[in-house]
């Protein structure tokens, strides 16, 4: 069976009996389209999630930075990120659509916004609860403002910074599901397709398992990583 | 700044047709918090108090925001069909994780010492719970609540692409509502949010006065 680019629409006429019958889970429609629809719309949601949240870990960190010198900002960015959690992810697409049209820009500025706050929040909050007496120590013993930082501030605040870009993570891995209301990407592409097709059921329960899997192992990933990098600490 | 204008314009314009859609709105996160409250509550309370099932309670919490909503309304609709209740049962999925995960932690983390004094003073288990347990964990079981709430009106909203009611159905129909449309409902989301994050803040106030004072 070859089907054109775009959305895979189940073949009612061809396909087997299982596809004919919309039978809950299909292996022969997973085994044909894996190649074509499943594992395209994988890679790409991986794309969409690790952009996000690269530019949204670098963006936070800065501003960490600068709420940590200057508590000045941290209301006003908790004010902000209480009002962002409430605006439906699905209407914040729409309302950038304006400004930066359709286009994969759109649909990261949206995803970006959602992990700045969760990561931010972390890192200043981790950052905070190093104790006064380590520093004192550290500046006693030599240390310079910058050594302090990266010697003793930024290790002791690491897991608290690993335990946001876990929750960052994985709630991005799920946002980015919506994207195909603005781009034809990510596995909520087949999604949409099977949803528009009379309910496709094999292909719901393939590509959602796929992004619930996806944000499961990656969770897993950044355990194992926090495992290593702070061994001090029991999970 | 013309959207938000126009948005405001739609406001004044269709004041029923967006009442109506709040209304439809509040019904199907209300129905969802409400029986999330009633299945997640009780567990994790009952759960902190006997300080076990830590690994249910932090792996739900986990499990649960890596649940993407519309996933979850998709496996909804092949199982329900379109309806009210396959929306409502997947929103209650995803109000569950922040209920029971702050109800289990608020009274596990409870003072072991007043514990141990009011038992001592032979209190029965329930009283325990009831009397000293949740009064002192009271404000971080609200703030699970407050959490799931906002949720669950934010989420709400993509039940309108399984066939649901609610403001959704606006937001996801810029074709006949116009992005104004697309702004103003969303407006009244946000609104929903933050008048459910309020109320529980008061009720938070209400029911631990000494808790500011305190802090």
């Amino acid at each position: 069976m070859n089907v054109a680019a775009g959305p895979v629409i189940p073949n009612f006429g061809s396909g087997s009996s299982c596809e004919v019958n919309n039978g809950w889970f299909c292996t022969d429609w997973v085994r044909q389209h894996w190649g074509d629809t499943l594992q395209p719309a994988l890679f790409q949601h991986i794309e969409l999630a690790a952009i996000a949240i690269g530019i949204g870990f670098a963006i936070a960190f800065l501003l960490a930075l600068v709420g940590f010198r200057f508590r000045l900002i941290d209301p006003p960015i908790g004010i902000v990120s209480d009002f962002l959690y409430t605006i439906p992810s699905l209407a914040l697409f729409q309302i950038l659509v304006p400004f930066t049209g359709i286009s994969l820009l759109t649909v990261e500025i949206a995803l970006v916004s959602y992990t700045l706050l969760i990561l931010y929040r972390n890192m200043i909050e981790g950052l905070r609860a190093v104790p006064a007496d380590v520093i004192d120590a550290a500046r006693g013993s030599g240390f310079t403002r910058f050594q302090t930082f990266t010697r003793v501030e930024l290790p002791l605040a690491l897991p608290a910074i690993l335990t946001g870009l876990r929750v960052a993570t994985v709630s991005t891995i799920s946002i980015a599901t919506i994207a195909p209301f603005v781009i034809a990407k990510g596995l909520g592409q087949p999604i949409y397709a099977a949803l528009s097709e009379d309910v496709f059921k094999t292909e719901i329960f393939m590509a959602g398992g796929m992004v619930i899997a996806l944000a499961l192992i990656a969770d897993g990933i950044i355990v194992v990583v926090q495992r290593s990098l702070t061994p001090w600490v029991r999970a | 700044m013309k959207t938000f204008v126009d948005a405001f314009k739609f406001i004044a314009d269709n004041p029923h047709l967006l009442l109506s859609k709040t209304g439809e709105h509040l019904e199907l996160s209300g129905a969802a918090l409400g029986i999330a409250l009633v299945l997640a509550l009780p567990l994790g309370l009952w759960l902190g108090h006997l300080h076990r099932g830590l690994f249910l309670a932090a792996s739900v919490s986990n499990v649960g925001r890596a649940l993407p909503s519309l996933v979850l309304i998709a496996f909804g609709l092949t199982i329900f069909g379109i309806g009210f209740w396959n929306n409502t049962a997947a929103l209650v999925v995803l109000a569950i994780p922040p209920i029971l995960t702050n109800a289990y932690f608020a009274i596990d983390t409870c003072d072991r010492d007043v514990v141990d004094a009011a038992r001592g003073m032979g209190m029965t288990g329930l009283q325990v719970l009831m009397r000293v347990e949740l009064p002192l964990g009271l404000p971080f079981v609200l703030a699970g609540i407050r959490v799931a709430s906002i949720f669950v009106i934010a989420t709400a909203t993509i039940a309108a692409v399984a066939g649901g009611g609610g403001l959704g159905q606006i937001i996801v129909n810029q074709a006949s509502f116009g992005l104004s449309g697309v702004v103003a409902a969303s407006l009244c989301v946000s609104a929903l949010a933050f008048a459910a994050a309020g109320i529980l803040t008061l009720v938070r106030k209400a029911a631990s006065p000494s808790h500011d004072s305190l802090t």
